[in-house]
C-alpha cells in the first residue's frame, strides 16, 4: 500500500513538471505553428541566473540568495524576458517563414544560447543548493513524500487551473485562443497579432523558469545540459496530446510522467538505465496507432 | 527530337560532374601544395560532404527535418568498429559482444558499407514507424529516435563501451578515401533525386495534397529516400570513426545534428549543390574560427576569441541567414552544364511545339 502511494506521488509530481513544459511548449505552437527548440535553454538559462557568472566549479548563489517571495517572481520574470527577446530579436521576422524554418532557427537560437552559458560558466555541472529544507520527507498515507513533491503537485493544478481561467476568462485569453484557431481570421477580426504572440511567449518562459525553480530544489545542480533532456519529454508531450492542443499537452505530459516512474519502478534491474529507451519507443509504438496524437482538437484537421 | 523535359534531366546529371570536379580540384591542390594538417582538415571536410549529401537525399527531397541522423551515424560508426578492430581489444573493451563478432576482423570498405547497410536497416524500421506521422510531428518523433540510440549506446556497457570511448580504430581515412565516398554519395543523391522516386517525393514537398491527388505514395517514398540517406549516412558515421580513431556516443548527438543542420540550411536545402557548399563554407568558416580561437599573434599582441564563440558565431549565422535568404546561399538552384548542343536541341524543341 505505502509501496503504491509513494509511486503516486513520484508519479504525480514527475507528471505535473513535464504538463508545466509541454504547457510551454504547446503555448507558443498554438499561436504560431513554432516548435521552440530553444525552450530548454530558457529552463537552462533561468537556472544559471541563479548563481554568479563564474567557470569556478563551486556555485556562489546571486539572485538565489534572495527571499523566496522576491526570487520567484524575478525568476519567472527574467524566464518571460529572455523568451519576449527571443520573439523580438529572432522570430518575430520570421513569422511569414514556413513552420520548418522557424523550427530549425529555434534549434539554433537555443545552441547560441546553450553556448553562451557554457562560456559564461564553465562546462562542469555545479551544486546549487536552494531551499534544501523542502527536500525533507513528510508522513502520508504511509508514503514519506518530500514536501517539495506535494508543493510541485500543487503548484502545477494552480498553474494549469489559472491557465485554464485566463484563457477561458480574460480577453487576451480569448484573442489567443481565436488566433490558435485561425490566426489570419483572428486578426481580420481585430485581435493584435503582436500582443497576442508576446503574451504566449511570456507565458511560455515563465513557465520555463517554475520548471527551473522546480529541477534545480529537486536535483540540487545547475548543469547547462539540464533544459535538454526534459523539452525532449515536453515536445513529445505534445506531439502525443496532438499538436496544438493545450489540454492534450497537459494530459499526455502527467502521462509521460506516469509511465516514466512506472517504467522505473517495475523494469528490471539491469534494464534501468534504458528506461527512456523503453519510453521513447512506447510514444512512438502509441503515435503508430494515432498519429494525430490522443486528445485532438478539431481544428488540428489539415483542411484543403 | 527532344523535348525540353529530357533536356533539362540530360542538364541535372552534369550536377555531380560539377561538384565532383569542384572537390576533386581542392582535393588535388592539398595533396600538392598543403601540409598533414591541411590534409586532415580536406579528409574532415570530405565526411562532412558525406554526411551532409546523405542528409539531403531525405531532408532535401521530402522536405522533412530529420534530427536522427546522428542516430544512423553512431550505429555506422559502431558497426564498423565492431568488424575492424582487433579481436584481443575487443575481449578486453568490449566483452559482451557474440563470439562470431569477436572473432571478426574484416577489411575495411566491407566493413563500412556494412555499417552503412545496418544504418539503412535501421532506418527502414525506424522510418516505417516515424514517417507516418505529418511533417512538424515526425520531425519530433526523429528527435526522440536520436535520444534512443544516444541512450542505448550511452548505457550498453559490454558491446557499445558506454560512456568510455572506443579506441584503437584503425585510421584509414585520409582525404583520398573520403574523396572517393564524397563522391559515391553525391552521384547517388543525384541519381536518386532525378528518379522516378525523386521526383514524386519533391511533388510532396512542394505540394502535399496535390502529390496525393495525382497517386503519389508519399509514405513509400519519404521511406525509400530515408533508407537511401540512411545507407551513406552510416558510412559517413563509420569514415568519421575510422579519421579520428576514436568512438564516443556523445559525439554523435546534438553537436554533430546541429552542424550538419547548419550547413545543409546555409547552403540551401533545396538542392544538391546547396548542400555541398554549404559543407565547404561551413567548414572553412569553422577552421577560421578555431584558429582565431587559438589566437593570432599580430606585432606581438595576442589576439583570441573566447572559446566556445565559434559556435556562437555559426548558430548567429544560420539565424541570418534563415531571416534574409530562408532558401539558402544556393536558393534551391543547381550548378548545371547547358552545352551548346544541349540548349540548341532545346530551340528547335521549343520550335516544334510552337
Amino acid at each position: 500500500m505505502s509501496n503504491l502511494a509513494q509511486l503516486f506521488f513520484d508519479a504525480a509530481s514527475l507528471g505535473g513538471l513535464y504538463a508545466m513544459a509541454a504547457l510551454g511548449i504547446a503555448l507558443i505552437f498554438g499561436v504560431m505553428k513554432l516548435v521552440n527548440f530553444a525552450h530548454g535553454e530558457y529552463i537552462a538559462f533561468c537556472v544559471f541566473a541563479l548563481i554568479v557568472p563564474s567557470t569556478d566549479a563551486v556555485a556562489v548563489m546571486f539572485l538565489g540568495k534572495a527571499p523566496a517571495l522576491i526570487l520567484i517572481p524575478v525568476i519567472l520574470g527574467l524566464g518571460a524576458a529572455i523568451a519576449v527577446a527571443s520573439e523580438y530579436v529572432v522570430f518575430r521576422h520570421l513569422r511569414k517563414a514556413d513552420p520548418v524554418a522557424m523550427m530549425i532557427a529555434s534549434f539554433a537560437l537555443g545552441f547560441v544560447i546553450r553556448n553562451a552559458l557554457l562560456a559564461t560558466y564553465g562546462g562542469r555541472p555545479k551544486a546549487v543548493s536552494l531551499w534544501p529544507g523542502l527536500n525533507t520527507p513528510v508522513d502520508i498515507a504511509g508514503a514519506s513524500v518530500p514536501l517539495l513533491q506535494l508543493i510541485v503537485i500543487l503548484s502545477t493544478l494552480l498553474v494549469v487551473t489559472g491557465l485554464a481561467l485566463l484563457l477561458k476568462k480574460s480577453r487576451i485569453g480569448l484573442e489567443m485562443r481565436a488566433a490558435a484557431e485561425n490566426f489570419t481570421m483572428a486578426r481580420l477580426l481585430g485581435v493584435r497579432a503582436n500582443r497576442v504572440i508576446t503574451g504566449a511567449f511570456a507565458l511560455s518562459g515563465a513557465l520555463a523558469a517554475a520548471v527551473a525553480l522546480i529541477m534545480v530544489t529537486q536535483t540540487g545542480v545547475a548543469d547547462v545540459r539540464m533544459g535538454g533532456q526534459i523539452m525532449l519529454v515536453a515536445f513529445i508531450a505534445t506531439v502525443l496530446g496532438g499538436l496544438g492542443s493545450l489540454p492534450g499537452a497537459v494530459a499526455a505530459g502527467f502521462l509521460v510522467g506516469i509511465v516514466s516512474v512506472v517504467l522505473q519502478a517495475w523494469l528490471p534491474l539491469e534494464a534501468r538505465p534504458f528506461r527512456d529507451a523503453f519510453l521513447y519507443t512506447l510514444v512512438i509504438v502509441c503515435l503508430l496507432v494515432r498519429p494525430q496524437g490522443l486528445f485532438v482538437p478539431a481544428s488540428a484537421k489539415p483542411r484543403v | 527530337m527532344r523535348s525540353q523535359h529530357a533536356t533539362n534531366r540530360l542538364a541535372s546529371y552534369s550536377t555531380p560532374l560539377i561538384l565532383a570536379v569542384l572537390l576533386v580540384g581542392l582535393v588535388v591542390l592539398v595533396a600538392v601544395f598543403g601540409d598533414r594538417s591541411l590534409a586532415r582538415t580536406a579528409a574532415e571536410t570530405l565526411v562532412r560532404v558525406t554526411l551532409v549529401v546523405s542528409l539531403w537525399i531525405f531532408v532535401g527531397n521530402s522536405g522533412v527535418i530529420s534530427f536522427g541522423h546522428a542516430g544512423y551515424m553512431a550505429i555506422g560508426a559502431y558497426c564498423s568498429a565492431w568488424l575492424t578492430l582487433k579481436p584481443q581489444s575487443k575481449a578486453l573493451f568490449l566483452p559482451d559482444l557474440p563470439e562470431w563478432l569477436m572473432q571478426a576482423q574484416w577489411h575495411v570498405l566491407p566493413a563500412a558499407i556494412a555499417g552503412g547497410l545496418l544504418a539503412a536497416f535501421i532506418a527502414l524500421l525506424s522510418g516505417a514507424a516515424i514517417l507516418r506521422l505529418s511533417g512538424i510531428a515526425a520531425s519530433i518523433a526523429t528527435f526522440a529516435f536520436l535520444a534512443i540510440v544516444n541512450t542505448v549506446y550511452s548505457n550498453w556497457e559490454g558491446v557499445t563501451g558506454a560512456t568510455s570511448s572506443v579506441v584503437g580504430l584503425p585510421r584509414y581515412v585520409d582525404h583520398w578515401v573520403a574523396l572517393g565516398w564524397a563522391v559515391a554519395a553525391i552521384v547517388a543523391a543525384n541519381v536518386y533525386a532525378n528518379s522516378a522516386s525523386g521526383l514524386a517525393l519533391r511533388a510532396t514537398r512542394e505540394d502535399e495534397v496535390a502529390a496525393r491527388a495525382s497517386g503519389i505514395n508519399m509514405y513509400r517514398h519519404r521511406l525509400l529516400s530515408l533508407v537511401i540517406s540512411g545507407f551513406f549516412t552510416g558510412v559517413s558515421g563509420a569514415l568519421l570513426g575510422h579519421s579520428i580513431g576514436v568512438l564516443n556516443p556523445d559525439s554523435f548527438y546534438l553537436g554533430i545534428t546541429f552542424i550538419s543542420l547548419a550547413m545543409l540550411v546555409i547552403g540551401g536545402i533545396g538542392s544538391l549543390s546547396g548542400a555541398v557548399v554549404g559543407v565547404l563554407l561551413l567548414s572553412v568558416l569553422i577552421e577560421l574560427l578555431v584558429r582565431a580561437e587559438q589566437g593570432i599573434s599580430i606585432n606581438e599582441t595576442q589576439l583570441a576569441l573566447p572559446s566556445g564563440s565559434q559556435e556562437i558565431l555559426i548558430g548567429i549565422a544560420m539565424i541570418v541567414v534563415l531571416i534574409v535568404r530562408p532558401n539558402g546561399l544556393t536558393a534551391g538552384k543547381e550548378f548545371k552544364l547547358k552545352p551548346q548542343w544541349l540548349r540548341q536541341s532545346r530551340l528547335v524543341g521549343a520550335k516544334s511545339t510552337n
